[in-house]
């Protein structure tokens, strides 16, 4: 009995999310561009160092955002994420962004 | 002259640009808030300096949206003098109305300082009031100011002559050692091709009377009014 009322309450979630739309999160990441000096980077790069990691290197600095997209088309959700990227998140003459879309 | 100062929330640097002219230059001052939509009737357009929208995300890339950045953009691009100032510079570049971005300072540190920055092309609307190569002592304060653009762009700016201001020894000799950022080429204030929008961080409003024991940075805003007053004629010799 139990069981088949989780199951009934499981169908209504699943309903409801169909209405709702499904939403995409876009997990961000901003860096600034290789070849560009990342003054954080080398700041730690330093401390790494000097705490004897000397296997570290090229340590660079950036942000990472999640957004979440009210957008059940993966294409469109992926178009308006990089259009985000492009106007705001990044600044693309000094940096490159990626982002992966999760469900 | 009527002068337009742009308030951001987080500018704080807008009340000093505000007295310069008013007060010291006695000139008529708007002050208009980041929401408006319309600049009426304005000879010139401050972006002062401070921290709008907290510098968050990166500096000027939230304040290059507000309502009031479109309004700024068509008054440049219809050949109204615009300046900004340290955030305002920041604010510009995000805008487009500069080539460039800023970067963190190499030494990572918030500089706040007086500093020599040497005057390399005294024939902007911005300078002309100043001699070619004079050195003018005024004073810094930022985290970002490492000013970075590609080669090309370097280039093309230095062959214009829109590197208008650059970090110097007092003497005006331009060494890295004076460099207090990073900033390419010793870059402290660049001004657009069409010359009528100039980006710098140095804080000339902090400097611009002599009971503060500086006024090197009236220099900047005497030249402002200068050029507006003889506007049709330049325009003309522009034109020619």
């Amino acid at each position: 009995m139990r069981v088949r009322e989780s199951i009934h309450a499981a169908l209504r979630r699943g309903v409801r999310e169909e209405l709702r739309g499904g939403t995409v999160k876009a997990k961000i990441h901003v860096t600034l561009k290789q070849g560009i000096l990342d003054p954080q980077g080398k700041a730690i790069e330093h401390a790494l160092d000097s705490l004897g990691f000397k296997n570290a290197g090229n340590v660079r600095v950036g942000k990472y955002m999640e957004v979440d997209v009210d957008e059940k088309d993966k294409v469109k959700a992926e178009a308006e994420v990089k259009a985000m990227c492009e106007k705001l998140l990044a600044n693309t003459i000094v940096e490159e962004y990626r982002y992966e879309l999760t469900a | 002259m009527k002068i337009g100062v742009v308030v951001f929330p987080g500018s704080n640097c807008d009340h000093d640009c505000q007295h310069v002219f008013k007060d010291v230059l006695g000139q008529y001052v708007e002050m208009i808030w980041h929401k408006e939509t319309l600049l009426a009737g304005l000879d010139a357009i401050v972006l002062p300096g401070g921290f709008s929208y907290g510098d968050y995300l990166r500096t000027g890339a939230i304040a290059r949206f507000s309502p009031v950045m479109g309004a700024v953009k068509e008054f440049a691009k219809g050949g109204g003098m615009v300046l900004g100032i340290c955030n305002g510079f920041q604010i510009l570049l995000e805008a487009g109305l500069l080539p460039g971005a800023m970067l963190r300072n190499k030494s990572l540190h918030f500089i706040c300082k007086d500093l020599s920055v040497k005057v390399e092309n005294a024939a902007t609307a911005f300078t002309g009031s100043c001699q070619s190569g004079q050195v003018l002592k005024i004073p810094i304060a930022h985290a970002d100011g490492n000013y970075y653009t590609d080669p090309v762009t370097l280039a093309a700016m230095q062959a214009n002559a829109q590197i208008v201001l650059r970090y110097c020894t007092p003497e005006g000799k331009v060494t890295p050692e004076v460099n207090p950022n990073g900033s390419l080429d010793n870059i402290a204030g660049i001004i657009n091709a069409e010359g009528n929008v100039l980006g710098m961080m140095p804080h000339p409003e902090r400097c611009a009377e002599a009971v503060l024991g500086n006024d090197d940075g009236k220099l900047i805003f005497l030249s402002m009014l200068e050029s507006l007053k003889g506007k049709k004629k330049q325009l003309k010799m522009v034109g020619a």
